[in-house]
């Protein structure tokens, strides 16, 4: 979906005002800490997956994900996935099931993480300097193209092998698909106007035709 | 302190929703409360850019850990300790006299929690994810960053789980300094690739601040 969290290249955001880098603190209210700490455990209850988890988020009128903070996005995000996965309202059979990190457990997870790289047999369509083209894709899904770069060509760079789908993996569907750096020069995406030589980006394979 | 954002100050109905909800999930039993005081504790105190600047510090100093880094960074940063959630694939990126590297998530916030913690409020705000792919320079000058007009810059929009984790280049003058002195040189938004990494002359500040 091409919703208010795409960002690429939007005019009108105002000035970054960053803080001092030494300035800066962690968390700017109790509120954001406690968002962050429920939405990492519950996480952890593997009722959903990264990607359902960020399509939440997205899953928002444009206008109230520009005006919200990010960690009241994160908020809507996780309201919505405990009431969408019946979680708070469940039998109590369903919760019993569950198992509920304590702080070991949850020590244990950060620390393992999450890796996303999949075993796969079938071969990969590209190769590194093959030119590709970046499909327009207007579904409602989650997906991980940003709108800037679709029905754009550029250049495959690297491959890094087979990672889960996030447009399948959103739905539920844990699935593989060759994933590579793709390099697009600057002006091509930009214009004369262009800033920068190039924007390089990681696409999965369905997202992408040999170039035309 | 940290100037006046509007997230600072927020609406109290705000609070009330959370405090409302981590309620709702202790009482159903769905979080437990000593995990929810580690995960705050790892990001505020374990997990942050002294683990960005200890490889990047070393890499400077070792030029066979450097060839590691930059062939597979993953397994290089692992055998130094380094993995984890945010950070389970990774490349790094190396500036260099002619080119200059900048991370961004133009559609979230990915960002190597390994190497640098959370990220900060600016790198996850609506103008820099909208502006770093399309002017890097002036997003770059905001930071106070001007590069010369022959460097090429690069930028890397996150879009997968690969998390970038920007090498910067070695301040002049420094050749001759041990890792633990070049830590002190390598601020986190150097490793995003907004700022330079600090000159040799900012040591003296640093010493002098700690």
């Amino acid at each position: 979906m091409i919703g208010g969290h795409d960002l690429g290249g939007k005019h009108g955001l105002g000035p970054i005002d960053p803080e001092p880098e030494s300035e800066e603190p962690l968390f700017h209210a109790d509120w954001e800490r406690r968002v962050f700490a429920l939405t990492l455990a519950t996480g952890m209850l593997g009722q959903w997956n990264i990607d359902e988890s960020r399509h939440a988020r997205e899953r928002q009128h444009p206008v109230d994900y520009l005006k919200q903070s990010y960690y009241e996005n994160w908020l809507v995000g996780l309201e919505k996935l405990l009431d969408e996965k019946h979680l708070l309202e469940g039998a109590e059979e369903q919760q019993e099931s569950l198992r509920i990190p304590d702080a070991a457990g949850a020590e244990k997870i950060l620390a393992s993480g999450g890796p996303t790289q999949m075993s796969n047999t079938a071969p990969a369509r590209f190769g590194i300097g093959d030119k590709v083209t970046v499909q327009k894709r207007q579904g409602s899904g989650h997906t991980r193209v940003p709108a800037y770069v679709q029905g754009a060509s550029g250049e495959i760079v690297d491959h890094y092998g087979t990672h889960v789908f996030p447009d399948a993996n959103a739905e539920g569907e844990h699935r593989g698909e060759h994933l590579y750096s793709v390099r697009f020069d600057g002006e091509l995406l930009w214009g004369n106007e262009s800033q920068g030589q190039a924007v390089f980006i990681d696409l999965w394979e369905p997202y992408l035709e040999p170039a035309k | 302190m940290s100037h006046d954002h509007d997230h600072t100050e927020p609406p109290s109905d705000l609070e009330l929703r959370v405090k409302a909800l981590e309620s709702l999930l202790l009482e159903k039993g769905l979080v437990n409360p000593d995990a929810l005081n580690t995960i705050i504790e790892t990001y505020e105190h374990k997990v942050g850019p002294r683990n960005g600047a200890h490889v990047v510090a070393k890499a400077w100093t070792d030029p066979a850990f450097k060839q590691a880094l930059l062939t597979d960074a993953s397994s290089a940063v692992a055998d130094l300790g380094y993995m984890g959630r945010q950070g389970e694939h990774l490349t790094v990126v190396e500036n260099t006299a002619s080119v200059h590297n900048l991370v961004v998530c133009t559609l979230c916030s990915c960002y190597p929690w390994t190497m640098l913690g959370l990220p900060p409020v600016w790198y996850k705000s609506a103008p820099y994810r909208a502006r770093a792919v399309s002017e890097p320079r002036s997003v770059l000058a905001e930071f106070g960053t001007a590069l010369p007009e022959s460097t090429d810059i690069q930028v890397w929009d996150s879009t997968s789980e690969m998390r970038y984790l920007v090498l910067p280049m070695q301040p002049a003058e420094t050749e001759d300094w041990n890792e633990a002195q070049l830590q002190a040189l390598v601020s986190r938004n150097s490793m995003i690739g907004v700022e330079l990494a600090r000159p040799a002359t900012a040591l003296d500040q640093v010493d002098n601040d700690s």
